[in-house]
């Protein structure tokens, strides 16, 4: 990424700014990391009532079959990802990853279908690279657009649900992973029932004419606050959740990130279109046999956050390299600190004792199971 | 007497021991403490070397020894509870107590008033 070319900014630039935030580049964009209440109160108070995020960096995709069939659109997006897409029901979305020859991961991703058209949400950094891939590999059955004039925003936590139906009565009967368009302050937005926290919540596109002035009615409810990438950053690793470019990337598989869940039966051995997107050789195989390492809870004993790019050690003294840390912090709810990690092998097993060298010493760290916090998604 | 660094630390001289922390404009943005690690007593340190290291929810920084001495207090304090340095920065957040080397060098450090400036 060009460093020296000026931030972008968000359609909600401008509140960030008049609510206080402390602004960062990131990915880009001039984002808010954190509000006047910091980091530890916005993570607590997404887990106990609503928090506000504006994700509106990221990417937002239209992908339409140029047959006006959206099978043609499923299975043209299932060449790029082993991902399920042709069983995926109209108003569902579900989570997916772009792959690369050699099975590693491009960038992971949201598909909804939105019966004639899919809707996909991209990670910002990875947009361009992400919609250039689409393009070349798509182009010739679907008609793609990149949409830069719409908002995101995402609603996280146990009041979001009560907050939203104050706006839109029905939102009550939308279950986990579910997609809907409705109005909220008589503006049109495309609502789906998901998020990064490990809550139940909503994440909400608008457009962008329009999206200060529902996001700014929505953070006068006494129940919600705005949240900045700091305690979305904490929020996502409680909840166990990769983040792309530190915890899967270019030089990682889907089996070695335990993503397995995210490969429906259709796309494994055996299924009905076993196969077929970019790198299946090697993903089909370690899906069979294993992988040589694996990405793993880890749970620092001490009271020292371990931050990604530590690396593990099966001993004291750091001389059996066991793997590396690739997101680590304090997580407020888990009132301790959490990371995550590629572990070989050998030291995947839950309880399993390591080593994390932080400062030249070797601090003992557990592998756990993953997430910390138990999730509360509506399903 | 009270002195400061551009390094955002405070130094409250009584004799040849300074009481060194973080100010408040330090404390406010690091954010959120949630870990500190404090030097030893009889740990001699140079001008610039790391003394202690702070950490809060999204990243950890290190906190320099402010002139030549010999640190002869950490306060456990803050190890315990390291929300205590940002709703009491320049009170009971104090970090530690350094012998001072050479008293004298407190002269070339800043004052509140020079600090506040620099800051502004």
């Amino acid at each position: 990424m060009n460093t020296d070319s000026p931030l972008k900014q968000t359609p909600l630039h401008a509140l960030h700014v008049s609510l206080g935030a402390r602004m960062v580049p990131f990915a880009g964009y001039d984002m808010p990391v954190q509000y006047p209440a910091g980091v530890m109160k916005e993570h607590l108070h997404t887990r106990s009532a609503a928090g506000l995020f504006d994700v509106s960096h990221m990417g937002q995709v239209i992908l339409r079959p140029k047959s006006g069939r959206i099978e043609d659109a499923a299975l043209a997006l299932e060449k790029l990802v082993p991902v399920d897409i042709l069983s995926l029901a109209e108003g569902r979305q579900r989570y997916a990853l772009f792959t690369d020859d050699n099975g590693h991961i491009l960038d992971d991703l949201m598909v909804a279908n939105r019966g004639d058209h899919l809707f996909l949400v991209v990670n910002a950094s990875c947009k361009e690279a992400d919609f250039a891939h689409l393009q070349k590999h798509l182009g010739d059955t679907c008609e793609l657009t990149l949409l830069d004039d719409r908002a995101l925003i995402a609603l996280q936590g146990p009041r979001a649900e009560s907050v939203l139906a104050e706006l839109w009565a029905d939102i009550a009967t939308m279950r986990f992973m579910d997609v809907a368009e409705a109005a909220l302050h008589d503006v049109p937005c495309i609502i789906s029932r998901s998020g990064y926290t490990g809550e139940d919540g909503f994440e909400i596109s608008i457009p962008a004419a329009s999206a200060e002035d529902v996001t700014r009615r929505i953070l006068e409810h006494p129940d919600v606050m705005p949240i900045g990438l700091g305690a979305r950053d904490s929020l996502r690793l409680e909840a166990g959740l990769c983040l792309y470019g530190n915890d899967i990337d270019t030089m990682t598989t889907p089996v070695e990130a335990g993503l397995e869940w995210a490969m429906q039966k259709a796309r494994r051995a055996g299924g009905a279109r076993e196969g077929g997107f970019p790198g299946a050789h090697v993903i089909l195989r370690q899906f069979a046999e294993g992988a040589g390492r694996r990405r793993v809870g880890l749970k620092p004993e001490g009271k020292a956050p371990v931050r990604g790019g530590a690396p593990l050690f099966a001993d004291a003294e750091g001389k059996v390299p066991a793997g590396t840390v690739t997101s680590g912090g304090f997580g407020p709810s888990a009132d301790h600190p959490v990371a995550m990690g590629y572990v070989d092998k050998a030291h995947t097993a839950n309880n399993t004792q390591l080593f994390a060298e932080v400062r030249g010493k070797y601090l003992p760290i557990t592998v756990s199971a993953l997430p910390f916090v138990t999730p509360t998604y509506k399903r | 007497m009270l002195k400061f660094t551009d390094e955002h630390e405070w130094l409250k001289i009584e004799g040849d021991i300074a009481t060194v922390g973080i100010t408040a404009h330090a404390a406010e943005q690091l954010g959120d403490l949630v870990f500190v690690e404090l030097p030893e007593s009889g740990t001699a340190l140079d001008k610039g070397a790391t003394a202690a290291t702070v950490e809060s929810v999204k990243a950890a920084s290190d906190v320099y020894c402010p002139l030549d001495g010999e640190i002869v207090e950490s306060n456990q304090a803050i190890v315990d509870d390291p929300a205590l340095v940002n709703s009491d920065p320049q009170g009971a957040g104090w970090f530690f107590k350094l012998k001072l080397s050479d008293p004298s060098a407190v002269n070339a450090l800043l004052d509140e008033a020079a600090y506040k400036e620099l800051i502004a």
